[in-house]
This record gives structure tokens, sequence and C-alpha cells, in this order.
């Protein structure tokens, strides 16, 4: 623990003449040649990307196939940019084992525009619906193809594994008279 | 905002030349968009030839009104918009806020927790050091010293990546923990880098430490005082540079600095070559503070346990249990609950002291919020240091201040 100055030594004749530091540098520069390369040649080359990364935000389904967002609107609060837009509707009436749901998403729509890629809403989703994945480099030649309706959101986010079946549980707990 | 400086004016001194050597003044503006203003700063000069009689920095291009904007959000939301205030170095920004706001709820975060913040920190210290020596590389004509540093950034970014999920926006610190805990591995990665980096930046500053080119171009330039230094209100590495070894993580610990043992470097003269040498030598303090880290990184929690009304639960409870639930949709929706008070905390930034000024009325969203950029007060002594300058001494005068105008202007 202590306070260093730094001290600077003068330079020598020699160091004075510009010579040394010239071939130094050229040596150092020329060592380089030899290492391996440090570039990629993007697109061809893509970056490895590690898991956990955050990309494009997506909605997922669970392994059955079937919507997780339960259109409770936290993520659209949360996002700090106000990038997304939630319109909150019914569950169709074709998925009877889901009636107990009540609420999906009726209209999602990210703008990618606005997006900052925080992260923020996947890390509030309490149903473990909406991810940031793997796509990056995304662009567009107009406004309206950058906001990626509900459809989209669903194509990209695909399937994930799914540790709880939240909805389930609660249906056979309902089912056996406790409905915590 | 005109600051008049007397100076001899050399046009004068020469009123005894022939007419034909008796020139005016030039106003001219260099910036917003200029290659060694390194962002959007602008400088109205006024030059005698190719001296400055007067310097005037303008400052705002960047203005976003952080912190209005952390006005009107919960103080969870805010964090990403810490990462874009000096952009160089997030994490060091992120942990700043983070602490700040704690320090409001007078919430202690465990151990493993400050260490992550610890390392988190000294990374971004390096990475944005690297690119501010690199940046003044190019400003006295190295090309080489930036291309090699970024190699080295590209590294930490990786690192980043693995740790944050993003390169640079890494909005990692939450109030009363982390995003999430290391991934598996990571620290070893450190270790790895850390190894590997320290004879590469010998390689790096031994083609400019004694290299008489660049010395042409910093010794004795832009020389600071001590007592300008401090009067002007400067700070970091621009600060130590002039000689004053003040250093807040060792003077006002945060976060377990005191745990650690690192030295801190001050120049001499307070020329720009002083601060070159100083942020070296920072980065080697760095590497040092990080592999003490590592050694001895401490398990158990990576986030405040008990502050049930700050931190949000786990995951896995949040789906399964009804008062996790509800108690994530308060944390969210209302913010983290905070006493009403005040605080100031600053903390050793890269660039300098970045201070938080919290006021609360309580609940989850600030009152105010003020942010004292160092960039910001560093650039005050422009005015001061350029005058009398050679025109091409202020690009090496603005290198080796390594500013960053999302900071400055925030
Ligand atoms: S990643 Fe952030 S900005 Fe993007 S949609 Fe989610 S919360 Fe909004
Ligand atoms: S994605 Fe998650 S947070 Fe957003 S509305 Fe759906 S369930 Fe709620």
């Amino acid at each position: 623990m202590a306070v260093i100055p730094l001290e600077r030594k003068p330079l020598t004749f020699a160091e004075r003449t510009y010579l040394p530091q010239i071939a130094s540098g050229l040596w150092t520069t020329f060592k380089r040649i030899f290492q391996p390369q440090v570039t990629l040649s993007y697109p061809e080359q893509r970056p490895a990307i590690p898991p956990g990364y955050r990309g494009v935000p997506t909605l997922v389904r669970d392994p059955n196939g079937r919507e997780k967002c339960v259109s409770c609107q936290l993520c659209e609060f949360v996002c700090p940019p106000k990038a997304i837009r939630i319109t909150p509707g019914e569950i169709p009436a074709d998925q009877a084992d889901r009636a107990h749901v009540e609420k999906a998403p009726q209209a999602f729509d990210i703008d990618m525009l606005r997006c900052i890629y925080c992260g923020l809403c996947q890390e509030v989703c309490p149903e473990e619906a909406i991810f940031l994945q793997n796509q990056y480099s995304l662009s567009g030649y107009t406004r309206e193809e950058m906001v990626n309706h509900k459809d989209k959101l669903y194509e990209l986010g695909g399937t994930i594994p799914d540790q709880h079946y939240k909805w389930d549980q609660k249906k056979t707990a309902a089912e056996h008279g406790n409905t915590h | 905002m005109a600051t008049e400086f007397a100076f001899p004016d050399s046009a004068a001194k020469a009123a005894g030349a022939p007419p034909e050597f008796q020139t005016e003044k030039m106003s001219l503006s260099m910036g917003p968009s200029h290659p060694s203003t390194h962002g959007v700063l602008r400088l109205q000069m006024e030059l005698d030839g190719e001296i400055l009689t007067k310097c005037d920095p303008v400052l705002g291009y960047l203005h976003r009104g952080d912190e209005k904007i952390a006005e009107n959000m919960t103080y969870n939301q805010f964090v990403p918009y810490t990462d874009r205030l000096d952009y160089l170095a997030p994490l060091a920004n992120n942990m700043a806020y983070a602490i700040a706001v704690e320090r409001l709820a007078k919430l202690e975060v465990p151990a493993r927790c400050q260490a992550i913040r610890v390392i988190t920190a000294e990374l971004a210290r390096v990475s944005s050091h690297l690119m501010g020596l690199g940046a003044f590389g190019i400003d006295t004509g190295a090309w080489t010293v930036f291309m090699y540093c970024f190699t080295e950034r590209e590294k930490l970014y990786k690192l980043f990546e693995e740790l944050t999920g993003a390169r640079f926006t890494t909005s990692y610190a939450r109030i009363g923990g982390l995003q999430r805990d290391v991934p598996e591995g990571w620290t070893k990665n450190v270790n790895a880098f850390c190894d590997q980096f320290l004879p590469i930046l010998d390689e790096i500053l031994g083609l400019l430490t004694r290299n008489k080119i660049f010395m042409d171009r910093s010794v004795d330039i832009g020389v600071i005082s001590k007592a300008d230094a401090i009067a002007y209100g400067l700070t970091g590495p621009n600060l130590r540079g002039s000689g004053v070894g003040l250093d807040l993580r060792k003077d006002k610990p945060y976060s377990g600095y005191e745990q650690y043992e690192f030295d801190v470097p001050v120049g001499t003269k307070g020329d720009c070559y002083d601060r070159y040498l100083v942020r070296g030598e920072e980065m080697k303090q760095s590497v040092r503070i990080i592999k003490q880290a590592v050694a001895k990184f401490p398990g158990g929690d990576w986030y405040a346990k008990d502050a049930r009304k700050i931190f949000a639960p786990p995951k896995d409870k949040i789906l399964t249990s009804m008062e996790e639930l509800i108690q994530n949709f308060m944390i969210v929706t209302e913010g983290p609950q905070m006493p009403a008070g005040e605080v100031y905390f600053e903390a050793e930034n890269p660039k300098g002291a970045l201070g938080f000024y919290v006021v609360s009325k309580g609940g989850g969203v600030p009152w105010r919020l003020k942010i004292r950029s160092p960039s910001f007060c560093n650039l005050s002594i422009l005015p001061k240091v350029c005058v009398g300058a050679l025109i091409s001494d202020v690009v090496s005068i603005l290198g080796s201040f390594d500013f960053v105008m999302g900071e400055c202007d925030r």
C-alpha cells in the first residue's frame, strides 16, 4: 500500500537519435506477423455465442407447443425504452386445457428500433415466456419491418425446456382442492 | 461563456516587425465531429498563428437528460442508462450506481457480490485504459498501439459477454445484487487473461514509454500543476498525473477494496506523458487487484437475500410460490423500496470519481438523481491548459485526458 511516484530516467544518447525505438518497434510488429490471426472474416465466420447471451428478445412456447405468456404486461411495464406493446386477450376457445390460464396476448409487438437489449423483460417475466436468445445483427429496410409481431416473436423463440409446467401444476393442485 | 485569459500575444510582441508579419487572430472550431475530439466535443479556439490564445470547450451535443429520465423510472430500470454514461467502462458505472442506492437503503451486499463487483470494475478499468491508451497512441501517430490495445480489449469483451450476456452495454448490477452469478469457470478465464495480459501490456508500453517520437509529443505538454489540478476538481488518472495521490479505492474504500493490496501511481510533472504513465501503471495495479480477488473468491450468496423488498426472489420461487410472485410484481412495478433520505456516493471510476447524488422521498423511484461525471469536471481545465499550446498539442492534450462525452453530457 503506497503511493508510488513514477520516475522517468533520462534518455540515453542512442535513444535520442530515435533509431533504437524504431528498430525495436519494427521488431515487435514483425514478431506479431507470426502470431495467430485475431480477426474473424465476418460474416463468413461467426463468433461463438456464449450461453446467456442477450440477443433479440423472443417469445417461447413450452415443450407441448403451448403459449407461455399470460399477458401480465410486466415486461411492458419494466422495459426502460418502452419497446414492448401488448394487447391482452382471451385464451382461444379451441384450447380448453388452458382455459384456467385466463389470459393470453392478443397482440405482442416489440419495436426493435427501440429495444436496447437490456434483458430486463426476461428477468422480470413470471412465466419464463420471454427470452433474449442468440440472434443479433438485425436489419431491415423500413421501420415497420423492425417491429416484431407476435408470430415473428414465436417463430424466433421456438421451444425451450420447461422445468415447472406451472399451469399444469396449478390445475392438478386445483383438482385436489388447493388453489395456491 | 467566453473565458478571457491574458496571454502574451505574439502578434503584439512582433509589433516591431515589418507589417506583413503582423497577423490577425483566427477563430477556429475543432469538432463537434473531429477525429481527435473523441466524441462530440467542440473546441472554439482563437489562434495566433499556431498558438492558442483562447480555448472554449462547447459541451452538450450528447445531452440526453439522464438525470431527468431517472426520476421517471424505478431504481433498477435506470441501470441500463448508467451503461451509457462512460460507455467505455459500463461495469464500473453499474457498480457505482448500485452502491449509491444501496447506501441509501443502508444495505450491505454479501462478500461474493462485492468481490464480483471489484473484479468487474477492475476489468472495466483495464478496458477503459486500453482504449484511452490506444486513442492517445493514434492522436500522437502510433497506430500499432491502438491495434494491440484493441486486440486485448476484445478479449475482455469476450469475458464481459460470458458474464453479462452483452459486450458493451452490460447492465450488470442490480440494487442489492447482480443480474446473475458468475458462470462456471469464468474466474479461471479471468485469471488466464491476466496472465497473458501483463507481458503484452509491457510490449505495448514498450512501444511508447521510451520512444522519442512519442515523448516529443507528450513531455512538458499540457502541464497541470498540483494546485491547478485540485482547484479545477480533477479526479482520476488526470489528477494523479499531477502528483496528487488521491484514489477513492484507498481513501474511502467501498465494496471491500480495503482487503486488496495495490499501489497508487502518481506522476511527477503533470504533463501528458505523466498521465500516460499513470494509466499504464494503473492497469498493472488493476491486474494485481483482480488476481487477489480471484484467489480469495468467496462463496455464498451473490445478492442480499434478506432485502426482500429490494432484490427480486429467484426465478424458480417466482414460478412456484404465490408469495414470491407477488413480491416480484411489487419490486418490478413499485421499484425497490427505499427509505426517504439522501446520499452521495463517489466511486473511483477509470476516468475519475463518478458520483451519484440520490434524493429519495421513499418508495421505488428517485426524487432527484444527480450525476457527477469525472469527464465533465476534468474538461473544465481545458481553457487553462490549452492556452499557449500549439494547435497540434491540443490533440495530444485531449488524448491524454481520456474523456468520454457520453458521461460528460449525460
Ligand atoms: S430487452 Fe430491454 S429494451 Fe428490449 S424489449 Fe426487453 S426490456 Fe425492452
Ligand atoms: S412475456 Fe412474461 S412478463 Fe411479458 S406479458 Fe408475457 S408473461 Fe408477462
